[in-house]
């Protein structure tokens, strides 16, 4: 044990640590993990969905065939369009209300509040219970005749057939409710970032409190709000659970098209075509927004 | 409904539930598969490989000398599907009984809502003759997976020298089944009606056609459910074509009919369609008959009632089998052919409601339990009059025919 020890302390100097080969490895050694498990839990996986978009199965054996089916791809879309613009509007709209709703809070916890590391706690405590739980009790509370909405009709507030389950707008309130801690760190991270000096210079230059906030705040803070947009709205995108406690017949997402296609069709050349539409349309989005603000503060940020 | 019924025809039964042709069709289909996959080796490497050799028969599993070898062990996994088995204050009173007897500790439980989700989860695991983690699984003679079972070997051939309560007291409905000639690989667990349930707090008026389910008057407060081969039987009958009978030209003109009610629906369901009627957040719905009788006589929802319809209700059956792979054959087998004791049947029966397999529960749930609605309920031990009425499926000649029915139906509840 000493002998280690010492030999250690000897060996501050790297070249005298290291042995020409380990050098020239390391990096691939210490890499290896992350490289194995991007291997066999994403291209092993993803390799096996685009081969498997492109076969032609047997419903009842199950056997498929790489038959280069690309005529999959044109069926699925047709079916499906009305589907996936409004996954896309979906995951748009409960993106935009998660960030209204976390900048006010991340704001006045980075600049204002006392006890940061506290409040930041108490914004995500609820999302220590499993998403699913919380979903369906939403899906309890919301009920036509539940305590909530019950209630108002009750007292005749609200008319009989009214109801917040099954309709758009409970699927979008869902989804921005259980992505908002996806919204709200990214935001905070960018809001904490500011140097208060540029602030307190901002003041110095006679600037307005507005002014201060809308000229410089608001600007720093865009690597922030769209690293919070991006990892919102990607998995937003392909959610299924949401629509699927809270919506209706005519607000399935194209995620709860791909679970009953894999699930109960058993069509899995279908799903894996949807799958890779979702796929290609996502990565054309970050594609356009890494072109459009630079890859750099996607690195800082995502 | 009075106490003297009429008895049944056993050839009435019969009508219901022959001409079902689907294994052969199968078993040509899973050879055509197996053609297939050694054209293909790259599947091999996508883990989605056709037939496999962990069929029962190619194994010699559920031979007499194979059944001889089987020690008896103290556990057994039962997967049934939810509301099915009596419940008193969380527990099992049959599955107790049972454990007490046999010394036999029975994990109970109830993942099953749907046919083909369950069977695609556990097929990996069937295909490579592993264990899936069940003993005993119940599927449903409507849908494919359980011809797919049967036909790929992957049920065991049961014990018949250890069905001595079945083959006494067995109804002559579930007994040498034409989905299953001589009950090699099957029991029945219970058979039933997807009939019409409804909220009488909100529909006052007097149900008795499918149609009601697409009555204007009631959208958004109407459920159906997404499961293809329920929804298009619904579609047909409500166009007053017989679903066995039934062509191509037919499955398109019901699901334009359905796609038509789909503005009116409030949502899709498999098995929770009976939380939603539960919640009051719909009012009518398509339902399976022992659900809404339990919720309105054990769970207090008693303003929930059930009919089956004038056009005639599908009736199906649910079958109790042994998966390849099984760790405990010998316990399976004893709490299979338990639940024909007429004692214990009469126990489950009385909890779930549906149609029972075993005629002689009929007097020990009216006399011993007490429980005249149960046994007097024509739903639950069916006369002429609602044989009559009961619906088979159509049958799937062959994937292509099934690929037609699930693309004519799906996008209606899937988009």
């Amino acid at each position: 044990m000493e002998q280690h020890v010492r030999a250690d302390l000897h060996g501050i100097e790297p070249q005298q640590r290291h042995t020409r080969i380990g050098r020239k490895l390391s990096p691939y050694l210490m890499g290896g993990p992350a490289v194995l498990w991007l291997v066999v839990f994403f291209l092993v996986p993803l390799v096996t969905m685009l081969s498997l978009s492109v076969q032609t199965c047997d419903s009842i054996t199950q056997a498929c065939q790489l038959t280069w089916h690309f005529a999959e791809f044109p069926d699925v879309i047709s079916e499906f369009s009305d589907t996936i613009v409004r996954s896309f509007v979906y995951a748009g709209a409960a993106t935009i209300a998660t960030l209204i709703v976390s900048f006010p809070v991340t704001y006045w916890i980075a600049f204002r509040a006392k006890r940061k590391n506290f409040f930041l706690l108490m914004l995500l405590v609820p999302f220590f219970v499993s998403f699913v739980i919380r979903t369906t009790a939403w899906q309890f509370l919301l009920a036509d005749q539940g305590i909530i909405v019950g209630t108002l009709k009750n007292l005749h507030l609200l008319p009989e057939n009214f109801h917040i389950l099954a309709t758009g707008w409970a699927v979008i309130a869902g989804i921005a409710y259980n992505y908002l801690p996806f919204t709200a760190l990214p935001l905070y991270v960018a809001l904490e970032r500011i140097d208060r000096r540029v602030l307190e210079a901002s003041h110095d230059l006679y600037a307005t409190r507005r002014a201060a906030f809308t000229r410089v705040v608001l600007p720093l803070s865009v690597p922030g709000i769209f690293a919070a947009f991006l990892l919102t709205f990607v998995p937003a995108a392909g959610d299924y659970v949401n629509a699927f406690i809270l919506g209706g017949t005519n607000n399935r997402m194209i995620g709860n098209v791909i679970q009953t296609k894999f699930l109960e069709a058993v069509d899995y050349p279908a799903a894996s075509a949807l799958s890779v539409i979702l796929l290609v349309l996502m990565l054309v989005g970050i594609a356009a927004y890494a072109k459009f603000l630079g890859s750099r503060t996607i690195e800082e940020y995502v | 409904m009075t106490d003297q019924q009429q008895p049944v025809d056993p050839a009435l039964w019969r009508g219901l539930t022959q001409a079902r042709t689907s294994r052969r069709g199968f078993l040509r289909a899973a050879g055509v598969g197996a053609g297939a996959l050694s054209l293909s080796s790259i599947l091999a490497a996508c883990g989605t490989a056709g037939v496999s050799s962990s069929s029962a028969a190619a194994n010699g599993v559920g031979s007499v000398e194979w059944w001889g070898q089987q020690p008896e062990t103290k556990t057994l996994n039962y997967a049934n599907w939810p509301y099915y088995i009596d419940t008193a204050h969380g527990k099992h009173p049959s599955i107790e009984q049972f454990q007490q007897s046999t010394g036999i500790a029975v994990d109970y439980t109830e993942p099953i809502n749907d046919n083909t989700s369950f069977f695609t989860k556990i097929r990996p695991d069937l295909q490579a003759g592993n264990y899936i983690g069940y003993d005993v699984i119940v599927l449903t003679n409507s849908d494919p997976p359980l011809s797919q079972m049967i036909g790929f070997g992957w049920a065991v051939p049961l014990d018949q020298s250890r069905m001595t309560n079945f083959k006494k007291y067995a109804s002559p409905l579930v007994t040498d089944p034409s989905w299953d000639p001589g009950n090699i690989h099957t029991m029945a667990w219970q058979s039933g009606y997807t009939c019409i349930g409804y909220n009488t707090k909100y529909i006052t008026e007097d149900i008795h056609s499918i149609q009601s389910l697409f009555d204007p008057k009631y959208e958004g407060k109407i459920g159906m459910m997404g499961i293809a081969t329920e929804l298009g039987s619904a579609g047909l009958l409500a166009i007053g074509v017989d679903p066995a009978a039934s062509t191509p030209d037919d499955w398109s003109k019901a699901a334009e009919k359905l796609n038509q009610q789909k503005p009116l629906v409030r949502s899709y369901y498999d098995q929770d369609y009976i939380k939603a009627l539960k919640n009051e957040d719909i009012w009518i719905s398509m339902v399976w008959s022992g659900d809404v009788f339990q919720a309105a006589n054990y769970q207090g929802y008693d303003t929930l009632k059930a009919v089956i319809p004038d056009e005639g209700s599908m009736f199906w059956t649910d079958n109790q089998l042994i998966p390849v792979g099984v760790e405990n054959p010998v316990a399976a087998m004893e709490f299979m052919d338990y639940v024909y004791d007429p004692q214990v049947q009469a126990l489950i029966e009385d909890y779930n409601a549906y149609v029972c397999p075993v005629p002689a529960a009929k007097s020990i749930i009216a006399n011993q339990l007490k429980d005249p609605t149960v046994a007097n309920s024509p739903t639950v031990f069916p006369d002429a009059q609602m044989v009559a009425r009961s619906k088979p499926y159509y049958q799937f000649k062959n994937s292509q025919d099934l690929d037609q029915w699930n693309s004519t139906f799906e996008p209606i509840y899937t988009g």
